[in-house]
């Protein structure tokens, strides 16, 4: 009896100080509420295959921001990252270059970015929010001006189907959602399973005590800028193809959502705790209220209403979660 | 006489105009417990960070069982077999235990350049009878630092170091802000290294505490070692004089 009674406990601690619980529930509960609302169009599969389409982008961006953030930093030049990739790798094309070349040279300017925001917050000891706030700007005047101004017209015989085309049962995902998927996948490995992802939590969670072990923590969070660097331009490559056209402005405003998902999912603004998977629910939160408020017919304005909202209330149920684990004494 | 484990030569330490050490020469005996004692700003720290690799000493030399080394990064020092406690700086409350105890050591199971899959079930193994062996009592090893006592958190890192077969534990200050009860238990540690064959290196600016588990005390005051006896060859008086 007794022992039972321990074991009930100890599983209901383990789950309530699971960071990405709060943002699962709601997502459930969210999901519910829109399908009644909407007469069971809002699972059906062309409202899902809307949905599906389109999380990659965004997802892409979380996955990235939330390992960062796990780290103990910030980027808050995404959005523009996103942008920038997918022009440099337009003009490249239109000048003839091959798909693969032009792929590698954007995601090496990606990851270029990612360095110089890495080293200018660890070299000068400022906060990354400044310094990735500085590279926002900076990252979206060079989209324009390498722009030239009016953006180059993408080539035809462009692999896009491998990142658009639908696929799946009843034609569900596009292929994005498939390396989305691989990234989702190969990034929880990465962060659970191997000695680095190890260091980015050691690293995130207490700086002095990673240092102290030995932990390359300098090149951790640099390795880390970068990867969520490239994981920005990398969506924003998939957007631009599913689109047609590398419009200067995309993925504006997406650095805060990005944040907020990672944050709704769980992740500590302060670094060392969350989870991919929880960026991921964060990720998908999002998709789901912009999807269902306009199936719902609700003015769209109450979209970013509701991402504060939730980014908040996401936080204070965690907090309060984390409390009530916390207050469950188990036996030692 | 047989070797010592470390010995620091004339060691100077300076920050920028402030001269931290100077010419600092200490033995420490295998298997000896050797407390460190003295004012803040005594250099004691400085010293400490110098053994286990946080800082480069300005001058001076360090040998390791008669042998010149060079402890650039605390890497190093734990490849020495020099093992660092601090006060805060130990543990990653967010992290679980075994995730802690493993840290920049993780056993891998494959790996290239340094970087691979960890081998989870060897770490959950063997940080069991990492616990066990320092005389801990600890639910799992899977609880969060963070849920766990200062006392306990010291206990874990002590662990660590035993697991990691150190030859030197240096413990800065471990018993800072510790219940007395919690204090006990670190003093209990100290004693014990012996037995396991660790030389241990205690700092304290409790007096006390020192006598209580230490084989010799060594007094620091203003970058220079003002004392160093046999605990039983001193007193309390004689120390407090000397600081
Ligand atoms: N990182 C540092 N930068 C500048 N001065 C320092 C630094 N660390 C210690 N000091 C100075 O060196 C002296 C010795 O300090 P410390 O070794 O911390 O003493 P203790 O540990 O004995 O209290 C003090 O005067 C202190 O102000
Ligand atoms: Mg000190």
């Amino acid at each position: 009896m007794k022992k039972d009674r321990q074991k009930v406990k100890r599983l209901l601690k383990i789950y309530m100080e699971k960071p990405e619980l709060a943002a699962l529930v709601l997502l459930v509960l969210l999901i519910a509420v829109f399908q009644i609302q909407s007469d069971g169009i809002f699972l059906n599969a062309n409202n899902l295959r809307g949905i599906l389409g389109i999380l990659p982008e965004i997802g892409l961006m979380v996955v990235g921001v939330t390992i960062l953030m796990i780290c103990g930093e910030f980027d808050l030049s995404v959005g523009s990252v996103f942008a920038l990739m997918p022009m440099v790798m337009a003009v490249l094309l239109a000048d003839g270059l091959p798909f693969i070349f032009a792929f590698l040279i954007g995601t090496a300017v990606a990851a270029m970015i990612g360095f110089i925001n890495g080293y200018l917050t660890i070299k000068f000891s400022i906060p990354s929010f400044i310094t990735t706030l500085g590279m926002l700007f900076i990252a979206r005047s060079l989209t324009i001006v390498v722009s030239g101004g009016f953006p180059p017209l993408l080539p035809n015989e462009l692999p896009t189907w491998l990142f658009t085309a639908f696929v799946g049962p009843g034609d569900i995902f596009r292929m994005s959602f498939l390396w989305f998927a691989a990234v989702v996948i190969l990034m929880s490995l990465l962060m659970n399973r191997t000695n680095f992802g190890n260091w980015v939590r050691a690293t995130g969670g207490f700086l002095p005590a990673a240092q102290a072990m030995g932990i390359p923590t300098a090149r951790v969070k640099i390795a880390c800028f970068m990867l969520c660097s490239m994981l920005a331009g990398f969506a924003g490559m998939i957007q631009v193809l599913r689109l047609g056209s590398p419009l200067p402005s995309i993925g504006e405003g997406w650095e805060l959502q990005a944040v907020a998902a990672a944050v709704i999912g769980g992740t500590a603004l302060a670094g060392g705790v969350g989870t991919i998977i929880g960026g991921v629910i964060g990720a998908v939160l999002i998709r789901v209220i912009d999807n269902g408020l306009v199936l719902s017919q609700v003015d769209a304005n109450w979209f970013k209403f509701a991402i504060g909202f939730l980014t908040i209330f996401a936080v204070v149920a965690n907090a309060w979660l984390g409390k009530r684990a916390k207050a469950i004494k188990l036996e030692t | 006489m047989s070797t010592s484990i470390i010995s620091v030569r004339n060691v100077h330490k300076w920050y920028s105009g402030v001269h931290a050490l100077k010419g600092v020469s200490l033995d420490f005996a295998p298997n000896e417990a050797v407390g460190l004692i003295g004012d803040n700003g005594a250099g004691k720290s400085t010293l400490i960070n110098i053994l286990s690799g946080a800082q480069p000493a300005s001058e001076g030399e360090i040998m390791l069982e008669g042998k010149p080394v060079k402890i650039n990064s605390p890497r190093d020092a734990m490849d020495l077999g020099i093992e660092t406690i601090y006060q805060y700086n130990s543990m990653v409350p967010t992290m679980s235990i075994s995730r802690n105890l493993f840290i920049g050591r993780e056993p891998l199971k494959y790996s290239m350049f340094g970087l691979g899959v960890m081998d989870r079930k060897k770490m959950a193994e063997e940080s069991v009878q990492a616990i066990a062996g320092a005389g801990l009592h600890l639910r799992s090893p899977d609880a969060l630092v963070g849920e766990l006592s200062g006392g306990q958190r010291q206990g874990v890192a002590i662990a660590r170091a035993m697991h990691f077969k150190s030859k030197v534990m240096i413990l800065d200050e471990p018993t800072n802000h510790l219940a007395v009860k919690e204090t006990q238990k670190v003093i209990g540690f100290v004693r014990s290294l012996k037995e396991l064959g660790i030389t241990g290196i205690f700092i304290s600016h409790n007096i006390h505490h020192v006598f209580e588990c230490c084989d010799r005390i060594v007094a620091m005051a203003r970058g220079e070692v003002v004392l160093d006896k046999r605990t039983e060859d001193t007193n309390m008086k004689e120390i407090l004089d000397v600081l």
